[in-house]
């Protein structure tokens, strides 16, 4: 099958305003303005009419308006990969993706129509990365480089296997991010969240760790761990600065204040940047280091190798 | 994949839709039913015998000095022209305002007949006048809008019916009712995060909002033994025994405590 050029460009923008609608999204949490456009699927009675973008208004119908936005771009992207892609796994993955944008799309309804029940807000701040994590899948998948060249492959014989760690350090991302959600939506305390960032980072240290230790060769893989890395650091002084403006100083604050809007977007973002790293790692992995073959097929009286 | 995998892909979002097109035209018919369920009180009050009603009045005062009121930046909104401090905590000279006074115990099985006349909310320099209203179960609520621009009303109640409505400048009064006692119920605008108000819902007609000099009063008690609540939206509250007789007519000062 031939690269397409035009295609994985179009991918690679999908996820682009993907990442601003996630931004966008983050505005409205962080300015309490989800409920200023009381109604949902119209805003304020209409479907197509742009109100006074003024106060709350502002970033709930920008977001909404970015929303469209990249689901009429998932809906191309669809319909595009559909007709030129030969790989019945990718067509499949990007009717997810439009599966995945319409439920968001009716989460992000039911939660102005429900007044924001935290369960619901959370379930849209998770989907919300999950659909990301699968823009930026296909993005890679479509690239010149996972299209034309011969992987190069190492077997991986350590345990925990490094598809192990990835996998895992996709989980407590996954975790991280309900905590997080819920606390931000008002559902649960800050502490399950604070409690899980360190065991979050260090699954994700000994991932990278272990990935750049063993397979810095392979620069699919090299990439990744080192992003996973520097990202993970920025996310935990985000993280920590977020705490500060939001629960420490931010308790008595009359109005939404700049710092607490700029920390808690910006801890929502690289948190959404910090999971899409991750899968693309595992999704490299995957590629790169199997686990060995003998491994894949137990025989009996195994011996396990630790790492 | 084959077409029917595609067909049905793309039929259920749309599935989905239609039911929710359902739910939100049920949550429509919603306010419709709410005043009839908000009138229980129509039934015969409890007579009082006007010759030996009493009262109470009263200073609320806060110990220690005020904190400094906390800045309101208005500036996303040109329309906002309103007075910039918050009134989270409002004393002038010790007395403190917006304090919720009312009889939260002793009147027994009495019902009481609930006020034909509306309260009012004035949306009004993005703010809410007054800050602390109480009304009574059933009752009417009139909020209007005065300022040009649009607001949206969203008390967040624990135990009555949530909803949020916005209102463009102009518009005519939104007519609302709670069924349910409770006390200290935000209500919100999303379009002006600090715009801030609370709605107490009593039973009772023997309330009162603390003014600036941290005076209220609580007239026609029939005589009886009451715990008379002083709730505070930051401070919480605070409650005093009070022995009525007949055309009494007491003082009871309360204070809080700076936190
Ligand atoms: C289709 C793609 C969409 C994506 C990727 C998306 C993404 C997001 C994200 C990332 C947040 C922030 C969550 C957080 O910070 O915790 C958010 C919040 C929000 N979104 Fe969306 N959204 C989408 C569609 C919609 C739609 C169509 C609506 C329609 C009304 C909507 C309404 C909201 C609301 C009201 C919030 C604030 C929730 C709260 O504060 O509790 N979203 N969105
Ligand atoms: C691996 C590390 C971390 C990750 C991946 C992470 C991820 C996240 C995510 C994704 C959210 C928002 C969820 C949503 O979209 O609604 C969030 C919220 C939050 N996180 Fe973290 N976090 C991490 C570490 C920390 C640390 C160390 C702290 C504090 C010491 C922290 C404090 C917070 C706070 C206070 C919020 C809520 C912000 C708000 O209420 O607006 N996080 N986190």
């Amino acid at each position: 099958m031939p690269y397409n050029r035009a295609h994985h460009r179009f991918a690679i923008f999908t996820a682009g305003a993907t990442f601003c609608l996630l931004i966008a999204g983050a505005l409205v949490t962080s300015n309490d303005a989800g409920l200023s456009v009381p109604d949902w699927p119209t805003s304020f009675g209409s479907l197509y009419k742009i109100p006074h973008m003024i106060g709350g208004v502002r970033f709930e119908h920008t977001h909404r308006m970015i929303a469209e936005f990249v689901g009429v771009l998932t809906v191309v992207l669809a319909i595009w990969t559909w007709r030129v892609d030969k790989r019945r796994w990718i067509k499949a993955l990007a009717v997810g993706a439009l599966g995945t944008v319409v439920a968001q799309g009716v989460l992000g309804g039911l939660t102005v129509l429900f007044y924001l029940p935290p369960l619901i807000s959370s379930a849209h701040a998770a989907l919300a990365q999950t659909f990301f994590c699968i823009a930026v899948a296909i993005a890679v998948f479509t690239g010149r480089r996972w299209v034309e060249e011969v992987p190069e492959v190492e077997l991986d014989s350590r345990r925990p296997s490094l598809i192990t760690l990835t996998l895992l350090s996709i989980l407590v991302l996954y975790v991280q991010l309900i905590l997080g959600a819920m606390f931000r939506h008002h559902g649960m305390s800050w502490w399950p969240h604070v409690v899980n960032a360190p065991v979050a980072a260090l699954v994700l240290t000994w991932t990278a760790v272990r990935a750049l230790a063993v397979y810095a060769r392979i620069e699919a893989v090299r990439r990744p761990a080192i992003l996973l890395l520097g990202l993970l650091i920025t996310q935990l002084c985000l993280g920590f600065v977020a705490f500060l403006t939001r629960v420490a100083w931010g308790r008595d604050a009359v109005q939404p204040e700049l710092p607490m809007v700029i920390s808690t977007v910006a801890h929502v973002a690289v948190g959404a940047l910090l999971l899409a790293t991750a899968v693309v790692l595992a999704i490299q992995v995957w590629r790169h280091v199997p686990v060995a073959f003998a491994e894949r097929v137990p025989e009996g009286g195994r011996r396990v190798v630790a790492a | 994949m084959n077409k029917k995998t595609w067909v049905s892909l793309l039929t259920l979002p749309c599935l989905g839709l239609g039911l929710l097109a359902g739910c939100s035209k049920k949550e429509e018919a919603q306010p419709a039913a709410a005043p009839e369920a908000a009138a229980p009180a129509a039934a015969a009050a409890t007579p009082i015998d006007p010759a030996t009603v009493a009262s109470v009045t009263g200073t609320v005062k806060l110990d220690g000095a005020a904190p400094k009121a906390a800045k309101i930046d208005m500036s996303q909104d040109a329309a906002c022209k309103g007075a910039n401090s918050a009134e989270t905590i409002v004393a002038d000279g010790g007395n403190l305002a917006n304090v919720f006074v009312y009889v939260k115990d002793g009147l027994g099985t009495r019902t009481f007949d609930v006020p034909t006349t509306a309260v009012t909310i004035d949306q009004q320099g993005c703010k809410y006048h007054p800050h602390v209203l109480g009304v009574m179960t059933g009752q009417n609520i009139s909020i209007k809008n005065d300022d040009q621009t649009t607001h949206n009303i969203h008390p967040t109640p624990q135990s009555n019916r949530e909803w949020n409505e916005s209102q463009p400048p102009n518009a005519t009064p939104i007519q609302k009712t709670f069924a349910r006692e409770e006390i200290m119920l935000p209500v919100k605008c999303n379009q002006h995060p600090w715009m801030r108000m609370y709605i107490n819902v009593v039973k009772s007609p023997f309330y009162s909002v603390t003014g600036p000099d941290g005076k209220y009063e609580l007239k026609g008690l029939p005589p009886g033994t009451y715990t008379i609540a002083f709730v505070q939206e930051k401070l919480g509250e605070q409650t005093q025994q009070v022995t009525l007789a007949a055309k009494d007519s007491k003082t009871v000062d309360q204070s809080f405590k700076q936190q």
